[in-house]
């Protein structure tokens, strides 16, 4: 929390699918540097939200300030050009691509000069930059020439977290990130997490693991019904405060 | 299981827990850092000359150049003094020349898991409108053959963008689409002409480039062009930014519209593409026969996904390379010269190559099934044919 101001603020998001009430006045904030984990029951709205917030999803009422100023997230792109990133529960990676590859799917380095006005691409350095990249977050990436189909659940699941936290300048969503993987692939993932922050970006971490979500957040926000209805200090709550905020038997939020 | 491929395993499950329990400590993590097994494995599987040859033999369009390869052994050994010449070879090498045109375009096609059964009738098409132009302009002359040749591919290209359109745009799956269009651009083949074949064809066309050599030698100038054409989208395919978006899209077309590619213009770009090959064989196909065929293209399609499938190119998408296509053309083509030299009923090559079909789709089935781990962008079948997501 080292400004004042969140990176990312959502005030009163409302959505209905139908008769269905996703998303009803529901608030929401991070700042730089910070992980805020967001929890609730199935069918609280934290995909919704989490959607809204990427840009995959238009509102039916609500704003969204980025750094202070309203934006339209109208699509995705206009969210990564922010420097706003999510890694979705399916992952999706292209399979048979490399790892530098979907690194840099969608943004790749033309050659130098002529060729790269012919659509030709400079391999070596989105290779030797994925490398940096995946180095970085201590991701261990095997090979760099074989498709990432044939990996671990844990390899891409790094390779798609090292993606979106390589071009994610304000906020990067991690969507259930530890959700199929082992104990140890697991302690990587919050590792990183933790590593992301480090770097000055907003953490949003979705998940069900109330342990994990105390080990590695600075504040929990609670959603319930499509409403945010408590915020919390990691280090001040436990798993019990944590589990009646988001069923509703405990109804004072800490907010 | 051999007792060569034990230590191995364990290597790699070594490899793999070390790295996984290394404690994270903020620094970067070079390789040799983690473990020296995982080092190991990486410059074991990827560099040296050893990992990339085992590679290759793991490449199908590799394995299907063996089969090839055989199948041109065992003729030459039954009728060295017939099949094994330049001239019977050129002619198989002429045969294939306008079916590989074509296989350009579907390879494309087949890697974005699409299909396209209208390119025999495009062809068609493409040819019966352009030998009408050439006609209606008379003369035996350059300047008409030229018309032509412009008239005919911008006809492809057309119905190329039709299908793009329909499948990208109104998501009408491709099988539906080219199944359409494969009736339609017949149909209106035949309305046109009334059914009946145009055989004028200015002489330049025909001489030069339909049965024409290169001059001072005895190679094809069909094929030559059909080589060149190969040799660009090759390159295309493979080193270039739409060539990777093409795999991209095969691959998995909702992470290609997250990241920010261009899904709908990339499909129709491929049919038009696609559409753009079979104008250009339209026109060949025009210059080497003197006449429309109109009734000649039907199984043309049909040949060329085979081929293509044979060569390596996954049905599913994702995957497929041009020399897969080269090869697994002059398989068929093979067998039919060969079979007709040795005096087999050419009809059996038909039969062969269905059974060469069936097993090429069943190896890239287990292929798929070992290399990629059940996931959800992993698992697919053959439905995507038949549906587009909304």
């Amino acid at each position: 929390m080292s400004s004042t101001i969140p990176i990312l603020e959502a005030r009163g998001l409302t959505r209905s699918f139908g008769a269905v009430r996703a998303l009803d006045g529901a608030d929401f904030d991070v700042h730089a540097g910070e992980v805020v984990a967001l929890i609730g029951d199935n069918g609280a709205g934290k995909s919704t939200m989490v959607k809204a917030l990427s840009g995959n999803l238009a509102l039916d009422s609500g704003s969204i300030l980025f750094d202070g100023s309203e934006v339209d997230l109208s699509s995705p792109s206009v969210a990564s050009h922010m420097g706003i990133e999510t890694v979705f529960q399916d992952l999706a990676l292209a399979p048979h691509l490399t790892p530098p590859q979907n690194m840099y799917l969608g943004r790749e380095i033309p050659a130098p000069g002529f060729l790269g006005k012919l659509g030709f691409l400079d391999n070596k350095t989105m290779r030797a930059r994925s490398k940096v990249a995946f180095d970085e977050l201590g991701a261990t990436v095997r090979s760099y020439s074989s498709p990432v189909g044939s990996m671990s659940g844990g390899q891409r699941q790094a390779i798609a977290i090292a993606r979106a936290v390589a071009w994610a300048k304000g906020v990067v969503f991690l969507d259930e990130p530890t959700a199929a993987l082992g104990v140890v692939q697991t302690k990587n993932v919050l590792e990183t997490i933790r590593r992301v922050r480090d770097k000055g970006v907003g953490v949003v971490f979705i998940s069900h693991s109330m342990p994990h979500v105390i080990e590695v957040s600075d504040r929990v926000q609670v959603l319930r019904l499509g409403r945010r209805v408590a915020t919390f200090q990691a280090k001040d709550t436990s798993v019990e405060e944590l589990v009646g905020a988001m069923t509703g038997a405990l109804d004072a939020g800490a907010k | 299981m051999s007792n060569d491929s034990m230590p191995a395993k364990n290597a790699t499950a070594n490899a793999v827990g070390v790295a996984a329990d290394a404690p994270p400590t903020g620094e970067p993590r070079s390789e040799a850092a983690v473990s020296p097994d995982a080092a190991l494995m990486t410059v074991d599987s990827e560099r040296g000359i050893g990992g990339l040859a085992r590679r290759i033999v793991k490449v199908q369009s590799f394995q299907i150049l063996l089969v090839l390869l055989a199948i041109f052994v065992v003729f030459s050994v039954l009728a060295p003094d017939t099949f094994p010449t330049w001239s019977n070879m050129r002619l198989v090498i002429q045969n294939v020349s306008i079916l590989a045109v074509l296989g350009i375009g579907m390879t494309y096609v087949i890697i974005t898991s699409g299909i396209d059964l209208s390119i025999g009738s495009v062809l068609v098409f493409s040819g019966v409108i352009a030998a009408k132009v050439m006609q209606g302009m008379g003369g035996d002359g350059w300047g008409t053959a030229i018309a032509g040749i412009l008239v005919s591919i911008v006809c492809g290209v057309l119905w190329g963008v039709f299908n793009g359109l329909l499948i990208a745009k109104a998501k009408v799956p491709p099988l539906i689409v080219t199944l359409g269009t494969l009736s339609g651009a017949l149909g209106l083949a035949q309305v046109i002409t009334g059914g009946v074949d145009i055989r004028e064809v200015p002489a330049v066309l025909a001489s030069n480039i339909g049965y024409g050599n290169i001059p001072g030698t005895t190679i094809p100038t069909i094929s030559v062009i059909s080589l060149v054409l190969l040799l660009i989208f090759g390159v295309v395919l493979h080193k270039t930014k739409f060539g990777l978006y093409t795999y991209a899209v095969g691959s998995n077309e909702e992470s290609a519209r997250r990241v920010g590619v261009k899904v709908d213009r990339h499909l129709i770009m491929i049919y038009a593409l696609s559409g753009l090959m079979a104008g250009m064989a339209g026109i060949l196909s025009l210059a080497q026969y003197s006449t429309t065929a109109i009734a000649g293209q039907s199984t043309t399609s049909l040949a060329v996904i085979a081929a293509v499938v044979i060569g390596g190119t996954s049905l599913f998408g994702g995957v497929g390379t041009i020399f897969g296509t080269i090869v697994g053309l002059f398989i068929p083509a093979i067998l039919q010269n060969g079979f007709v030299i040795t005096g087999v009923q050419p009809f059996w090559q038909q039969v062969a190559i269905g059974a060469v079909l069936i097993v090429a789709v069943y190896i890239d089935q287990r292929r798929r099934a070992a290399a990629s781990r059940a996931t959800k962008t992993g698992k697919r079948s053959l439905t995507h044919l038949f549906r587009r997501s909304a």
